[in-house]
């Protein structure tokens, strides 16, 4: 079996085919939409925020495979994890892209480490998670200026 | 709207059809496994990568030894700038550069070789008539007519310039099997402040050929310029741009075998006459003072600064050597493994393909196929194709709003030239094989 279908085997078409918070999420407090030009991929993520605290992630996407098995991974991770948390997680999954090496917190999306070897797939991997950065900045952005 | 694609069930895959109008279809010179005329031996990167299924020359072709060593031999050999030095090995450098523009003119059958610019590629060379022709020639309401096919090349440019004129861009619309329609072209001819017509030759993501020479008659009649995007269809058929009559007609050399960073506007020479520099620097101009300049002459007034002088003269490589295939019988094969590859892929449970069913007789698809397999993404059926070294593009091929009228996100794309072999599309369509039945097993 190819490296890659086993990957596929293994996580990806099990997330793909059966995404987890698949679909929109009416209370939403807060929304980002992602778009890998290269592909064409689109991802919308939304989330429901409770001060610090995200209580709720859904999202919806065409995308490829990869996309949607990491954007569902994703989702699952981050419920109930405050700001600061979820970014570090983004900054964990990065680093995994870049060195193949997975910090034990991001548990089953570690599963997308051998990605990294796929050079012209690690932007599908990171599509969420990258989205979920640009949102969660931006809250913070409005919290500080709400704040002063 | 949904799109509609062709499938063919095998038993109605008729090779008796396909062949007809096919001149070389039992030629020698379509052995299968060596490409056109044996052609393939001369592209080294087949054999620094053996077993390399290169099937993405939409997007840019290979480069023969001999363009290789033409660029090598003129660095190595006599490189100088050109058109500046008051030295012999200038004059030389000059000669050979101006040598490639009376080939092209050649190639083409351009109106004048003195209306052939070279820019660093089709895109430039859309972005230069839009500049230079639009910023003079559009005004506030003026129509800029393309198509809802165009590469993103052909579109972008024409945004950004009706943006600053206060103009708008209208499209054509394309057919349910992703042909232009005709019948909306010839009523938006019609538009009364249409002032110019941007239309592609050859669709890159489909391969749709269209009508190139009533495209032009029809615009003409109704007294519209018309730029046509050679991008695709340059590389690939024999083309005689002076009976064709486009006023403005774009291509890329590195989509036909030679260097990437030449790309090449060939105008009707009284367009040319009437716009003003694009780009503005040294080599464009006849006298310069602290506070205005004259400019050149074509076709110096379009060429500002150093170009790619080697890369120019390494097209002209890429010219002679398709040249000794001839273009006539680079079309045929292309065709003849297009037919090929259609009929294998129709085979295949799981895969659709998308434009115009074509059967051989009318010609009109390029060796373009897109397609993809059902319930995967382009992008994870490109994914395993690469695992088995079988490059294809993925995406929106620069075509997104061709991509939104199929109504589909992507595509996978495989497209031939004359160093592929049927070997090739067998190996796709085995791997296309599997690929369909592990996505199907996991529907």
């Amino acid at each position: 079996m190819s490296a890659l279908k086993d990957l596929y085997k293994q996580v990806v078409m099990e997330h793909y085919r059966k995404p987890r918070h698949f679909g929109d999420l009416p209370d939403a407090t807060h929304a980002e939409g992602g778009h890998n030009p290269s592909c064409g991929d689109s991802l919308q993520l939304m989330l429901k925020m409770n001060g610090e605290t995200i209580e709720g992630a859904k999202f919806t996407a065409k995308g490829c495979a990869i996309s949607v098995a990491s954007a569902s991974l994703m989702t699952s991770m981050i419920r109930g994890k405050t700001v600061p948390e979820a970014l570090e997680l983004a900054e964990k999954f990065s680093a995994m892209m870049k060195t193949g090496e997975a910090a034990p917190e991001l548990g089953e999306s570690a599963a997308l480490q051998g990605v990294h070897t796929l050079h012209t797939r690690v932007k599908c991997a990171t599509l969420g998670w990258q989205t979920l950065k640009v949102l969660l900045e931006r809250a913070q952005r409005e919290q500080a200026e709400a704040n002063v | 709207m949904t799109f509609v694609i062709f499938r063919r069930a095998a038993q109605d895959y008729d090779g008796r059809k396909m062949s007809q109008n096919l001149i070389s279809l039992s030629s020698p010179l379509l052995a299968g496994a060596a490409g056109l005329a044996g052609c393939r031996a001369d592209f080294p990167v087949f054999r620094h990568h053996p077993g390399l299924v290169f099937l993405d020359s939409a997007a840019s072709t290979q480069k023969p030894q001999q363009v290789i060593d033409a660029i090598a031999e003129f660095y190595a050999g006599g490189y100088a700038n050109i058109h500046r030095g008051a030295y012999r090995l200038s004059a030389q450098a000059t000669d050979q550069f101006e040598a490639v523009r009376e080939r092209a003119a050649q190639f083409f059958k351009a109106p004048a070789a003195e209306s052939i610019i070279f820019t660093r590629n089709a895109t430039e060379a859309v972005n230069l008539v839009a500049y230079s022709w639009g910023l003079r020639n559009l005004n506030a309401g003026d129509v800029v007519l393309v198509s809802e096919m165009e590469h993103h090349a052909n579109l972008v440019p024409w945004h950004l310039v009706t943006g600053l004129r206060g103009a708008r861009v209208e499209a054509v619309r394309m057919t349910p099997e992703g042909r232009l329609d005709l019948e909306d072209y010839a009523q938006k001819l019609q538009l009364p402040n249409l002032k110019l017509v941007a239309l592609q030759h050859v669709s890159n993501a489909l391969g749709t050929i269209h009508p190139a020479k009533q495209l032009v008659d029809m615009a003409h009649r109704h007294g519209k310029p018309i730029l046509l995007d050679g991008a695709q269809a340059a590389p690939h058929m024999p083309l005689n741009l002076s009976e064709l009559g486009a006023d403005f007609y774009v291509l890329s050399a590195h989509k036909m075998l030679g260097p990437s960073g030449v790309g090449l506007l060939i105008a009707q020479p009284q367009h040319l006459r009437d716009m003003p520099p694009f780009l503005g620097g040294g080599d464009m101009i006849r006298e310069v003072y602290t506070d205005r300049s004259t400019y050149a002459d074509l076709p110096n007034r379009f060429e500002a600064g150093t170009p790619a002088i080697a890369e120019v003269v390494g097209f002209g490589a890429a010219l002679a050597y398709l040249e000794g295939l001839g273009m006539e019988n680079v079309h045929a094969y292309e065709s003849e493994l297009f037919q090929y590859a259609q009929g294998q892929l129709n085979l295949i449970e799981g895969v659709d393909l998308y434009g115009p069913e074509s059967d051989g007789e009318h010609s009109e698809r390029a060796g373009v196929l897109s397609f993809n397999v059902r319930g995967a993404h382009a992008h994870d059926v490109a994914g395993f194709l690469d695992e088995a070294n079988i490059c294809v593009r993925a995406g929106h091929h620069c075509a997104q709003p061709l991509m939104r009228a199929l109504d589909v996100v992507s595509t996978a794309r495989a497209s031939f030239y004359v160093y592929n072999t049927r070997e090739d599309v067998d190996a796709l369509a085995r791997e296309l094989r599997d690929i369909a039945t592990f996505f199907g097993e996991n529907l």
